[in-house]
């Protein structure tokens, strides 16, 4: 048996298949992923994330620490409520974990990180700390469930604590409002709009029954995968890990290199690969012929091996099947994937392949 | 629990053989396999002719998810292929035992179906694995 989350009751009260998913006890789907999936798209759906971890940062050099700690730059934050986007990178400049840091005061941030690499992640955070005199508190007293897609937002402001509505309603796209023990942040990993709801444990049951009462369907991880996917989201432990260098993730994004003095962990390693023309490129494909993409079957033109894919399966909103693949840096247009020992033609586009419900790539 | 008919036979490997009483079957997978499944996305079939042997992988049903094998539970001839499912291989969802079919078999070995499993043996195997 593994973790279970607060919801775990309620989630086989509504129907779930429950999956052993890194260390947890987690819903699957309800019934149909594919309706999950299309619900988000359309409508609204909600996900249970509470295998994932907050972690409060406290101190009065927390910045600083943020700075050092991150390949992107927390200097970019400079109205409370800001989120961002980062890798946590080792001394190889390895991908230790992905994550979403919020600025809520000077003396305050707040992280949420993966659920399989938490316990890596607190462990890494408390070494780097000190230094700093930073505080690092997982918050395991607190629930964190997403509420995704058009309608997410409209079903969801009503049932927020009465101190909390007016603030999330005007909450701008990666900012985030808290009061008291709530919080809610407009991101989330779906591509569709929506909120990331962190309340106290014990609130979180009554929360997703007013949301399930408000229309909002709940859905499993299956869905969640999907619309990932479609959205041209990294996926931690497939995507990119500790032998993978943001370079080759798609990640060069979220990397500051500016201020070039600031000495962040793992720059020095990067660095020297910064304009490397040997990186090897990171891609979306969309199959032109019948089949499934799928995680690790190996990309060729002509005779030659030219990559893998990292991450792949059906996307129900293109009705094709799609993938994020690590790919040679030579190659461009097509490639074939090996499929059950056929070769199955696939066009490389840029990812995402879809957003706010619209796919971007054409089919 | 998933309905499981007792004009049929099964393998433990989730597969149905329903006999059609001229020397060849119909084979699909059973409405527990697609229920474990999810929704199903893609579906490989054998080649029209090809020889297959009892126990041996011969199809693939693809889910949202992941790739599953299917197992010949028979030996023999595959006569006919269920090509609907090529743009529609949510029938195997809707509809396991009837219209989700998968392929016929000739059968060159008959005495196989004897080896197979009746409803109630196939009951036990799927109350099993839910333990």
């Amino acid at each position: 048996m593994g973790n279970r989350t607060i919801l775990f009751d309620i989630h086989n009260q509504m129907g779930a298949r429950i999956v052993p998913f890194g260390g947890w006890d987690m819903p699957l789907h309800y019934g149909s992923q594919l309706e999950e999936h299309h619900a988000v798209r359309r409508v609204a759906g909600m996900f249970d994330v509470c295998h994932m971890t907050v972690v409060d940062l406290s101190g009065d050099r927390v910045r600083d620490f943020l700075r050092h700690l991150l390949a992107n730059d927390v200097a970019r934050l400079q109205q409370p409520g800001k989120a961002l986007y980062s890798c946590m990178l080792n001394e190889q400049g390895g991908v230790i974990d992905d994550l979403i840091v919020y600025f809520m005061s000077d003396s305050w941030f707040r992280m949420v990180v993966n659920a399989g690499t938490t316990e890596k992640d607190v462990a890494w955070l408390n070494r780097q700390a000190p230094e700093f005199g930073v505080t690092v508190t997982p918050r395991r007293d607190l629930a964190m469930i997403a509420v995704q897609g058009p309608q997410a937002r409209n079903k969801a402001l009503p049932l927020l604590p009465e101190a909390l509505r007016e603030p999330a309603a005007g909450l701008k796209p990666f900012f985030a409002a808290t009061a008291d023990d709530w919080f809610v942040g407009r991101t989330g990993y779906t591509g569709e709009d929506g909120f990331e709801v962190v309340m106290p444990e014990d609130q979180a049951v009554a929360f997703w029954q007013a949301l399930a009462d408000a229309g909002v369907q709940p859905c499993g991880l299956g869905a969640r995968d999907t619309l990932r996917l479609e959205a041209g989201m990294n996926l931690y432990g497939s995507d990119m890990d500790e032998n993978v260098s943001p370079l080759e993730a798609g990640l060069n994004w979220t990397i500051a290199w500016e201020p070039a003095d600031r000495a962040f962990i793992g720059r020095t390693a990067i660095e020297a690969h910064r304009d490397d023309p040997a990186n090897r490129q990171f891609v979306g494909l969309v199959l032109s012929g019948r089949g499934v993409l799928r995680n690790h079957q190996k990309l060729f033109v002509a005779d030659q091996e030219v990559g893998e894919i990292t991450s792949g399966g059906f996307a129900p909103t293109l009705e094709k099947s799609i993938a994020l693949a690590r790919l040679a840096p030579e190659v461009s247009g097509q490639c074939e994937v090996e499929i059950r020992g056929k070769r199955i033609p696939a066009r490389i586009v840029r990812p995402p392949f879809v957003r706010n419900g619209k796919a971007l790539v054409e089919l | 629990m998933s309905n499981v008919p007792n004009d049929l036979k099964y393998a433990k490997s989730h597969e149905w053989v329903r006999d059609e009483e001229d020397g060849t079957v119909f084979v699909g997978i059973t409405e527990h396999a697609q229920e474990m499944l999810g929704d199903l996305v893609f579906v490989e079939l054998p080649e029209l002719g090809a020889t297959l042997e009892a126990g041996s992988e011969c199809a693939v049903v693809e889910s949202v998810k992941a790739a599953s094998d299917v197992y010949s539970p028979v030996s023999g001839e595959v006569i006919a292929i269920n090509e609907a499912l090529a743009d529609a291989p949510e029938t195997v969802n809707q509809d396991a035992f009837g219209d989700g079919w998968l392929f016929q078999v000739k059968l060159s070995a008959p005495a196989e179906l004897d080896e197979l499993l009746d409803a109630e043996a196939y009951t036990e195997v799927m109350e099993a694995e839910a333990h």
